[in-house]
């Protein structure tokens, strides 16, 4: 339970984090603290997991379902949270100062919060299904934090445009999440890759069909890869921790996470390797074009996304370990780098890539924490992306797709690489060397700024330095991913070879591609070739087709709503009661008392009578009778709670009738008589119905074991005598509570369509 | 216009129903009652009285708007699941605790702080729409 709590703490945090980031930069510092902890907490739990293995955390969460949240901390969901924690660390310092005195900063840190939670949770989740939950949780507080600048039209067009192809991929995930549970027989994540392969079932296309969409849309793979660059409207600090660092990995960690259940057969590696590299290439390609530094970043990601997906895809141990290195190495870099775009933004107010230069002097400290951000991107030798990439060359050589393909695939990957590194030296280096260009008041940013892109930068150093520093983190992430148990060695350098002589040539052609960056951003990318039509595309469609349905299915006409429920109740009921040859047995009548036969009449007299009404007041009244008798009739035989609540109910209608009366056109004969026919056709046909159904409840003589059960239990367990209430209120209260959610949203919906109403007329 | 006749009868009997409606709350879990028809009697009473002097006054005699009682009502229902989810059983799991006074003794429960919060629930529902309706209904005329 303490240990789930901790898990979840992002979101218990999160109207402390609303309260303390709303007061200003200063105490918005503070919430750095949890993320903090959670990082220790989750690096003690890795020294834990690296001596004794994983282990299974379980907090009951509804026992009656026998449902329980269970986390599974291994070196893959570990690697993740770890991640997850630290950059959250860094990102909630810098935003502390980019967002100081945002009137709605408050709002901010409560998404970012609940975006952490979410996304631990994913990381961590044992339960297929607590997974999805976590996954769309993840996309609904990216949209949340994209439209945080919700007065942009642009703004929330594209946080819309992200939810909408991610969720999509989220329903994909959960009808997997079903057919997984259904088939291994069980939710657990680590009971599922335990079972093994379900490469011979046959619904395995399916499901594979169903994850592979939900890992691409997330992961930006293409076609769907659109919607990162637009996601970059999000606040800075968001395009560098939701979009590059964390959340878009997660189609990359699901992937990674299934692998053992669905991977290693040739469809599931060819797609996800075929999609990878094709994401690699155009990612890399057009974040050559893109002159918006955000834009370069995001393209840049799509590419390093498609590397990941790639090396995932092949899943062998030496695969997945360069996956991790890779991933590690891209979040430290991208991270660095996203950061002092925000900060070159801050201070020059401007993110174009062809305007700034010549800033060293101004912002010394950024210059240096972006120069090693930019090398560990462009792969220059003693940074993290050097071993990452290396590990990926390595990878591919390995690989065993035949020798074409195996030209195909080292051709594109060099190809990607040195694009991704111009793309890092555009970003990192471009803005701050070369000739002065005066801005106004542009002096070097503040600690809180440069600080978190200098760490994430100094650990990518760091690392390429002595990158055996992480081999036994990647060595647990890399065989919790594959299953296997393999020792994973890191060095900088492995001696001359092939992967050394590939980066040599990646490392030039990168230079040769960021001396003619000027050239390439006059280019400008193909309208054509924009995989954006695919989603207005759908959208259009989408929109066509409920111009053509909306108006036969909403009619806004009430009486075509209450005639088409009851067509079909009296349908499908009237047809399965005549198909089972269910009627009223001739059995067991009771003889209707005097007063009895009484009240039915006044009953049915009444009914009519509503229904021949000339006028609103004449219509009303009957139908009050009607109650009123039903209510009697509830009374009369031993049912006092329902007569109350009946009295109540019909004696508050006759007063809202009457209200409604001015609202309402005068009494008039409207209908045609075919009309009036089918109405009074269905009308008499639901009667009949009803009276079959209770005459056939009453007469079937079958007891229910339902009322002797709450008669006993009723005082036993719940201290009351009235089932009836006790029911409501204690067994069954959830229902009540659902109820009367239903009851206070329909007060505000009248009351809200009314005063619009009134206000269109005024 | 209104009828003095009807005002009259209205003061009279409104603490009669506000007490009626109270007595079907507290007795509905032994005996015929709750706080769904405790709160429809409540809601009547202040239709009777707006009735017989005006949605104003009625909206004045309820002191607080009903709008209020709408939320008010349904978070105490929520949080009245609460205090199981506290003591480690699932989310509204009814909790007791038996009062003594003198020889009285009385089982007080999470269920009753439901009831209540449907009771006020329920009042909020129904006077937000009839006072919404006939203020538009005034309106119009």
């Amino acid at each position: 339970m303490t240990a789930a709590a901790i898990i979840l703490s992002p979101f218990l945090a999160m109207p402390v984090a609303r309260w303390l980031g709303g007061r200003g930069g200063r105490q918005a510092r503070l919430l750095a603290l949890v993320p903090a902890a959670l990082t220790a907490y989750f690096a003690a739990d890795f020294r834990r997991i690296a001596s004794t293995g994983p282990f299974t955390i379980t907090a009951p969460w509804a026992p009656g379902l026998n449902l329980a949240l269970a986390f599974r901390l291994d070196g893959l969901g570990l690697f993740f949270a770890v991640l997850v924690a630290g950059v959250g660390t860094l990102i909630v310092l810098f935003s502390s100062r980019y967002l100081d005195g945002h009137a709605e900063a408050g709002g901010f840190y409560l998404w970012l919060f609940a975006f952490m939670g979410s996304m631990l949770g994913l990381v961590l989740a044992d339960n297929v299904i607590a997974l999805y939950v976590f996954w769309e949780l993840t996309a609904f507080s990216s949209y949340m934090l994209i439209g945080f600048e919700h007065d942009q039209p642009e703004a929330r067009r594209a946080a819309l445009q992200a939810l909408l192809v991610t969720v999509a991929g989220g329903l994909a995930l959960l009808a997997a999440a079903i057919l997984l549970t259904r088939i291994g027989g069980t939710p657990s994540l680590t009971a599922l890759r335990q079972a093994g392969s379900l490469a011979g079932h046959p619904l395995y296309l399916g499901i594979v069909c169903l994850v592979l969409f939900a890992a691409f849309t997330k992961s930006a793979q293409f076609p769907f890869h659109f919607w990162l660059p637009n996601a970059m409207r999000a606040p800075t600090p968001v395009s560098a921790y939701l979009h590059s660092a964390t959340m878009v990995k997660a189609g990359v960690y699901l992937i990674a996470r299934l692998t053992p259940v669905l991977g290693g057969t040739t469809i599931w590696v060819a797609s996800v390797v075929a999609v990878g590299a094709v994401t690699m290439i155009v990612g890399a390609v057009r974040s050559l074009v893109e002159t918006d530094l955000k834009r370069v970043l995001a393209y840049a990601t799509i590419g390093a996304l498609g590397v990941m997906m790639l090396l995932f895809g092949i899943g062998t141990p030496e695969a997945a370990a360069a996956g991790i290195v890779y991933l590690l190495a891209h979040a430290c870099y991208k991270g660095a780098l996203f950061l002092v775009a925000g900060a070159l933004e801050h201070e020059t107010g401007t993110r174009d890539v062809t305007q700034l230069a010549g800033l060293r002097r101004a912002m010394p400290i950024t210059a240096v924490a972006a120069a090693l951000a930019a090398a560990s991107m462009a792969s220059v030798p003693l940074f993290l992306g050097y071993v990452g990439k290396e590990q990926f060359y390595e990878t591919l050589s390995h690989a065993d797709v035949g020798a074409t393909w195996s030209l195909v695939l080292m051709t594109s990957a060099v190809a990607a690489s040195a694009a991704i590194g111009a793309a890092g030296l555009v970003a990192g280096f471009a803005p701050f060397v070369g000739a002065r260009v005066s801005f106004p008041r542009t002096h070097e940013a503040p600690a809180s700024m440069w600080g978190s892109p200098l760490v994430l930068a100094a650990a990518g150093t760091i690392l390429g330095i002595v990158p055996n520093l992480i081999a036994v983190p990647v060595a647990l992430a890399a065989g919790a991913a594959t299953q296997s148990d393999t020792a994973i060695t890191l060095a900088p350098w492995h001696g001359l070879n092939l992967t050394v002589l590939l980066s040599a040539v990646t490392l030039a052609a990168t230079f040769a591609l960021f001396a003619v960056r000027g050239s390439l951003w006059r280019l400008a990318w193909p309208e054509g070739l924009t995989a954006e039509r695919l989603y207005t595309g759908t959208l259009a469609a989408l929109d066509a087709i409920s111009r053509r349905t909306a108006p036969a299915l909403q009619s806004a006409s009430f009486r075509s709503y209450v005639l088409t429920i009851v067509a079909t109740l009296v349908a499908l009921t009237g047809s399965s009661l005549g198909a089972g040859r269910l009627l009223p047995g001739a059995g067991n009548w009771t003889r209707a008392l005097f007063h009895e036969g009484v009240l039915a009449g006044l009953i049915g007299a009444s009914a009519v009578s509503a229904a021949l009404a000339r006028s609103n007041m004449a219509a009303v009244l009957s139908l009050g009778a009607v109650g009123y008798g039903v209510a009697l009739l509830y009374a009369l035989l031993g049912a006092p709670d329902l007569a109350m609540t009946q009295f109540a109910v019909e004696t508050l209608t006759v007063v809202i009738f009457v209200l409604v009366f001015a609202q309402l056109r005068g009494f008039g004969d409207l209908s045609s008589r075919l009309v009036k026919a089918r109405d009074a056709t269905i009308a008499v046909a639901a009667g009949v119905l009803v009276t079959a159904l209770v005459l056939f409840i009453s007469t079937s003589g079958t007891g229910s074991r339902l009322a002797p059960y709450f008669a006993d239990a009723a005082p036993r367990l719940a201290h009351g005598r009235n089932v009836v209430n006790v029911i409501l209120v204690d067994f069954r209260a959830f229902d009540t509570l659902g109820e009367t959610t239903v009851l206070v949203t329909v007060a505000i919906g009248v009351s809200a369509l009314l005063l619009i109403g009134r206000e269109r007329r005024s | 216009v209104r009828s003095s006749i009807l005002q009259t009868a209205a003061r009279f009997l409104m603490p009669l129903l506000l007490l009626f409606a109270v007595f079907l709350l507290l007795r509905g879990h032994n005996d015929p009652g709750g706080g769904f028809v405790g709160g429809l009697v409540v809601a009547a009473s202040f239709v009777l009285y707006a009735i017989a002097y005006g949605v104003d006054a009625g909206r004045r005699a309820l002191i607080v708007n009903p709008s209020t009682l709408l939320g008010g009502g349904l978070l105490l229902a929520l949080a009245s699941g609460v205090p199981g989810v506290l003591a480690g059983r699932p989310f509204m799991t009814a909790l007791w605790t038996d009062l003594h006074a003198g020889s009285a003794e009385l089982a007080i429960g999470t269920p009753l702080v439901f009831d209540i919060g449907v009771f006020l629930a329920v009042i909020g529902v129904v006077l937000t729409i009839v006072f919404t309706l006939a203020d538009v209904a005034l309106a119009e005329e």
